[in-house]
């Protein structure tokens, strides 16, 4: 086991635990859209959705402790990268130019990540601890997002999100090793595609329930 | 057509290494643009010399861009605003009559200022050391061509070994990670049969040396792509990825 410690302990392999996580994230944020869409169809449409899931039970559970383990490595471990990486500079440039490289996305990992931290927190407290017994999930829902302030924090986050992911994506393949001339322009139209899709798709889903339903 | 142009240079000036440094403004007047920027700075330096005070200490060696000794951060880009050159090969027609050139050491922790502009890149030396090369015991020459290396794979590997172990990788990166420097002393001898025995032990041990001299972590920003003078493909970090978790995954090496 000493040589396992030893692999993910390095900066590679922190890399890689963020870029294992962070994949999952993107598998989980997938299946959560697709699920969401289904609000579009609905009240009765999405109570059956929800329905359906929870009569996974213990399925369920599983996943959702699983996720907030991979949460709990993504969330520590980038944050240890994120200390680390300042101290490497301790005496830092006058004049700070960027030569191309970083993007909007890659410059801000630990913020947006930070602030999606704190939203994860907020949603999970404004959704799923809630009381379940006396209004459908449909209801906790619209309520919430009818709101024109919660519905704001929510589209910002998935902005937040969506931006994240822009160099997350592509990231995480570089990470693992997979940056080849023949694919690696595939994989970041992917990240790209990818990213306006969670952006789009789950930040129409306040704006609908605010001003169409 | 050569041209005199006149600048301001906001130099960091720093006489040892735990001493407290400042930028320094001086005049460089009447400069050709046909010189190069360590030519600029000698003649401002002369100046400087004949006021009885102390010239810019800066490092410098082949001054046609193959030694790697030179380098210094100009107006934020490391080696100056030039693609793929070095320091010393960056001619002044880069600039106009009357810029201002803030020019700073190389910052990172794992790079101490001596003096000036001179900062100290032995940790480079360092992982060289835990790795960066193949162990011959010598014996009787083999005849040329005995092992096969495809063009593609010999033309990879040349890229690599391009690297000239200037350090502007490091004083690029936002987080001063070393992993291009590293990546392209890896791949350079990953890819060459004569590398492989060793690749596995290799990959650790630079890996875990580069950690310990205190240099940060690859996020991907790319910004040493863009600024190295020998434009080395991050495609190499990703094969010292790769590198790395085959030598932790299926080698024997703890
Ligand atoms: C919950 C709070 C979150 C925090 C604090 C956080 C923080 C970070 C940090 C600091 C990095 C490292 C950046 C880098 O190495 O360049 C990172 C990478 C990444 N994050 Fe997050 N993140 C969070 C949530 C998410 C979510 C919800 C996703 C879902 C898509 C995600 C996907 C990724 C991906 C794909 C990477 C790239 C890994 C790599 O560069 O190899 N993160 N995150
Ligand atoms: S990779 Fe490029 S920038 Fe880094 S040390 Fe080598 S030549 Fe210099
Ligand atoms: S002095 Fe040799 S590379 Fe610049």
């Amino acid at each position: 086991m000493y040589w396992l410690t030893k692999t993910f302990t390095t900066s590679i392999g922190k890399k890689i635990l963020m870029a294992l996580t962070g994949l999952s994230f993107c598998g989980f944020l997938t299946v959560h859209l697709i699920g969401n869409l289904t609000l579009y169809g609905g009240q009765d449409l999405f109570n059956a959705y929800v329905e359906h899931l929870h009569s996974l039970g213990p399925v369920i559970t599983l996943f959702e402790w699983g996720l907030l383990l991979l949460a709990i490595i993504h969330i520590l471990t980038g944050s240890i990268l994120f200390f680390q990486n300042l101290i490497s500079r301790p005496v830092r440039y006058k004049v700070n130019k960027n030569a191309g490289g970083r993007t909007l996305g890659s410059a801000t990992m630990p913020y947006t990540g930070f602030i999606l931290m704190l939203f994860i927190i907020f949603h999970l407290f404004d959704f799923h601890f809630v009381d379940h017994t006396n209004q459908t999930v449909y209801q906790i829902v619209s309520n919430s997002l009818s709101q024109i302030g919660l519905a704001t924090i929510y589209l910002v986050a998935v902005i937040i999100a969506a931006v994240h992911i822009s160099h997350g994506f592509w990231s995480l393949f570089q990470t693992l090793g997979a940056n080849h001339p023949k694919y690696m322009p595939t994989i970041k139209n992917i990240g790209i595609l990818f990213s306006l899709i969670i952006g789009i798709g789950f930040g129409f889903i306040p704006i609908f329930i605010a001003f169409i339903v | 057509m050569t041209k005199a142009i006149n600048l301001t240079l906001k130099v960091w000036r720093q006489q040892g290494p735990d001493l407290k440094g400042r930028l320094e403004t001086y005049d460089a007047k009447n400069i050709s643009t046909d010189m190069s920027f360590l030519e600029m700075i000698d003649v401002v330096n002369e100046k400087i010399t004949l006021e009885g005070k102390e010239p810019i200490a800066f490092d410098n060696d082949c001054r046609e861009g193959i030694c790697g000794m030179c380098g210094a951060v100009i107006n934020g880009r490391a080696h100056g605003p030039e693609k793929g050159t070095t320091l010393c090969q960056l001619h002044m027609r880069q600039f106009s009559d009357n810029d201002i050139i803030v020019i700073e050491p190389w910052r990172a922790k794992a790079f101490k200022v001596i003096k000036d502009l001179v900062v100290d890149r032995s940790a480079l030396d360092k992982i060289i050391q835990a790795g960066g090369y193949i162990s011959v015991n010598t014996g009787g020459a083999q005849d040329a061509n005995s092992i096969l290396v495809p063009q593609e794979t010999a033309e990879l590997a040349m890229d690599a070994a391009a690297c000239i172990g200037c350090g502007a990788c490091v004083a690029a990166c936002p987080n001063a990670s070393a992993m291009l420097f590293t990546s392209a002393k890896i791949s350079q001898l990953a890819l060459l049969p004569q590398g492989k025995p060793e690749a596995a032990r290799r990959a650790i041990a630079m890996t875990r040396v580069m950690d310990k001299l205190g240099f940060g972590n690859c996020t991907n920003e790319r910004e040493c792509e863009a600024e190295c003078p020998k434009e080395i493909s991050i495609t190499n970090i990703a094969r010292m990825n790769r590198e790395y978790l085959k030598a932790s995954f299926i080698s024997t090496v703890q």
